[in-house]
């Protein structure tokens, strides 16, 4: 389509050139990602090309070391809890924000979509002296209150696209059936947003587990999550394990995020229908 | 609801009283009004704990920390008697002997209270070089008393100098326009106007200066390379185009820090980037990019640039491509063409994608402290390092405070010109 049926020279040079600029900008977003999956897997200490031999030690270092273990577990448990809080109150937002009688609801929308526009270092600052205060600074919990409300604004917003088609009448049979409204959430409405809120769910997972600057001020040592524990990697010493550990945390992000946009696509379709 | 019509509810009630029917239609709205006021509860109460988290978890924590931009009553809780006292003066020359009285036992208990440093930290924010003086009048009041402390105190010039009774006397006022002024480098002046700090004192303009710097040349980086990809992308059959797209997203779903973290690797000076650019023979020695300027806003482009390309990629696939071939069957010249029918159709799409990657480059935090050096640091690396290391609250919250102002009014720019749908972008 970019060439058309009788190409003059001047076309056909537009065109290759157009194609030339666009490989050098495939290359330049993909080699960055992809390089640090060889080197993790280089048996030396140095990140240097060719590798000295395979190996696996970077990867024992990561899931081996007790330091590196704990920060896997703490990530865990506050990714966890962000993604069970987030989703739920997030869906039940969304259920509310898709009544369009709902009052405020042009009001409603931008603020709960501004964790995501306000720069992650005054949300930072701003929890770590109220928390610190309210004696939440240094606990999970505090962690996970401050992930929640970056990650919900991704829940609403997934849970809201897959309602926009969801038809309110089968709420209205499902009463008229005599169904309460319990019974007809678990088994009429949710069956049939259960992508956009399982996608929404993926989103907040993600989100929280890679996020570092709210846990660089919130989590005491003992909380180092595996960002942050890279972040002061990075920092301190550049060890191969960070290839490792960057490997790993991609690979999780990138499946999860697959499987929540197909999630979110199908549940639009759905919903469309 | 608006379905009932009077006239239809009218009809079977024709044999009744008139009255009656009045009476039904009354009875039957009203019960619809509570029904549906009944549904904006349930509304409201289904979205009311999000509300209420995120008031607590994000609304609370960014109001306090703005407020303590403009409220800091350091200075008028360690010097009560002081601030009472300085109450009658009238600006002008020294304050009378029984204000620096006061002001001798207020010091005195500074130090019982504790808040000794916490007061010559806040004046010294206000009066360069007053820390030092503080604690050291502190250490020679201890052992003086009565006549004995204020000769003590008149024994340091600092507090006859002419500039400290004015510096004292703003600070008493809890709510102090201080912090702010200062983060733009402003003061006030001893005649009340406002005036630039000496420029040995100014940092704050430049820190916000390069900021919008690094996040133009990003900016502008991220649409010299994505535009014509997402040009590309748009065009090609739909098979090779989803592939293309993969490739833009799985970067962009590789969070920041695994991204600056390839980039530090990338850009060692024995790294690859360095290797390359010998091997193709561009540079005869080894550059020093890990904490430049140059490569933090390669590392930055490369985090922002789907950010740009997909506004531009989803407006550009809208465009029919018959469009530019009868501009060409009209006459058009490929570039008239591209100039009068594409760019006036994409230029929403260029502006919302180029607004977004200005507005959270203006955030930026973990890439500038990874990569770049130390004349690199953006704005959010200055508020970090003011709560981190100097523990001055009152400067981190004037500089989020400004930083909260710009951003925010261009995403207000953003969704008034643009529309919020545009921010979706999963």
């Amino acid at each position: 389509m970019l060439l058309s049926p009788y190409p003059t020279t001047g076309e056909r040079i537009r065109v290759t050139l157009l194609w030339l600029w666009c490989g050098l900008v495939m290359l330049f977003l993909l080699v960055p990602i992809l390089i640090p999956v060889p080197l993790s897997f280089n048996s030396g200490a140095f990140f240097i090309f060719p590798l000295e031999g395979l190996s696996t030690r970077w990867y024992e270092v990561v899931l081996g070391t007790q330091r590196w273990q704990s920060a896997i577990g703490n990530s865990l448990i506050v990714a966890f809890g962000t993604t069970l809080i987030a989703t739920t109150l997030g869906t039940l937002t969304a259920i509310a924000l898709s009544d369009e009688k709902f009052p405020g609801r042009r009001i409603i929308m931008p603020l709960l979509l501004s964790p995501l526009i306000v720069p992650v270092v005054i949300t930072a600052v701003g929890s770590y002296l109220f928390y610190a205060r309210v004696g939440l600074a240094s606990t999970y919990a505090g962690i996970i209150l401050a992930h929640t409300a970056l990650a919900s604004p991704f829940v609403v917003v997934t849970v809201g696209a897959s309602l926009t088609g969801f038809d309110r009448n089968l709420m209205r049979a499902a009463a008229i059936s005599g169904a309460r409204p319990l019974t007809s959430f678990f088994r009429v409405m949710l069956p049939l947003i259960l992508p956009g809120v399982l996608s929404g769910a993926a989103f907040a997972f993600v989100t929280s587990f890679d996020e570092v600057v709210v846990v660089q001020f919130l989590a005491s040592a003992s909380q180092r999550t595996m960002p942050l524990e890279m972040f002061i990697g990075l920092r301190e010493k550049l060890s191969p394990a960070i290839t490792a550990a960057a490997t790993l945390m991609m690979a999780l992000s990138i499946i999860l995020l697959v499987v929540a946009n197909l999630l979110a696509r199908r549940g639009r379709k759905a919903s469309n229908r | 609801m608006s379905a009932l019509q009077p006239s239809e509810l009218d009809r079977p009630t024709l044999a009744r009283d008139r009255s009656a029917a009045d009476a039904d239609l009354k009875s039957v709205s009203a019960a619809l009004r509570r029904a549906e006021f009944g549904d904006r509860l349930r509304s409201l109460a289904l979205a009311a704990p999000l509300l209420v988290l995120l008031a607590l978890s994000f609304g609370i924590p960014i109001v306090l920390l703005l407020s303590r931009a403009v409220y800091d009553p350091t200075i008028a809780d360690a010097l009560p008697k002081t601030t009472k006292a300085l109450a009658g003066w009238n600006g002008q020359g020294l304050p009378g002997d029984d204000t620096l009285a006061a002001l001798a036992t207020d010091l005195k208990d500074t130090k019982a209270k504790g808040t000794a440093y916490e007061l010559a930290k806040s004046l010294n924010a206000r009066l360069p070089g007053a820390r030092s003086q503080v604690l050291k009048t502190v250490r020679k009041l201890e052992s003086a008393d009565g006549q004995a402390a204020l000769d003590a105190l008149k024994s340091v010039p600092f507090w006859s100098a002419p500039a400290t009774w004015p510096a004292i006397r703003s600070g008493t006022h809890s709510l102090t326009s201080f912090y702010l002024l200062s983060a733009l480098d402003l003061r006030w002046n001893a005649d009340g106007g406002i005036e630039r700090v000496p420029p040995e004192q100014a940092i704050f303009i430049q820190v916000f200066l390069r900021t919008f710097l690094v996040a133009a040349s990003v900016t502008l980086a991220t649409l010299i390379l994505g535009f014509p990809l997402a040009y590309l992308i748009a065009n090609v059959p739909k098979g090779l185009a989803a592939i293309l797209i993969v490739a833009v997203l799985l970067p962009f779903w590789t969070s920041i820090l695994v991204r600056t973290a390839a980039w530090t690797v990338l850009l060692q000076k024995f790294g690859l980037v360095n290797d390359f650019l010998l091997f193709i023979g561009i540079v005869s020695d080894r550059l020093d990019l890990m904490y430049s300027r140059i490569g933090l806003i390669i590392a930055m482009t490369h985090i922002q640039l789907p950010f740009t390309l997909l506004p531009i990629y989803s407006v550009m696939r809208t465009i029919p491509p018959s469009q530019m071939k009868a501009a060409y069957s009209l006459g058009a010249r490929p570039f008239t063409a591209f100039r009068r029918i594409y760019i006036p159709q994409v230029f929403p799409g260029v502006m919302a994608g180029c607004l977004l990657t200005f507005i959270l480059c203006l955030g930026y935090y973990i890439t500038p402290a990874l990569i770049g050096g130390a004349s690199d640091q953006l704005i959010s690396n200055f508020i970090a390092n003011y709560v981190n290391v100097e523990l001055n609250w009152e400067m981190a919250a004037a500089l989020s405070f400004i930083l909260l102002v710009f951003t925010l009014a261009l995403f207000g720019i953003f969704a008034r010109i643009l529309g919020l749908d545009r921010l979706k972008l999963v």
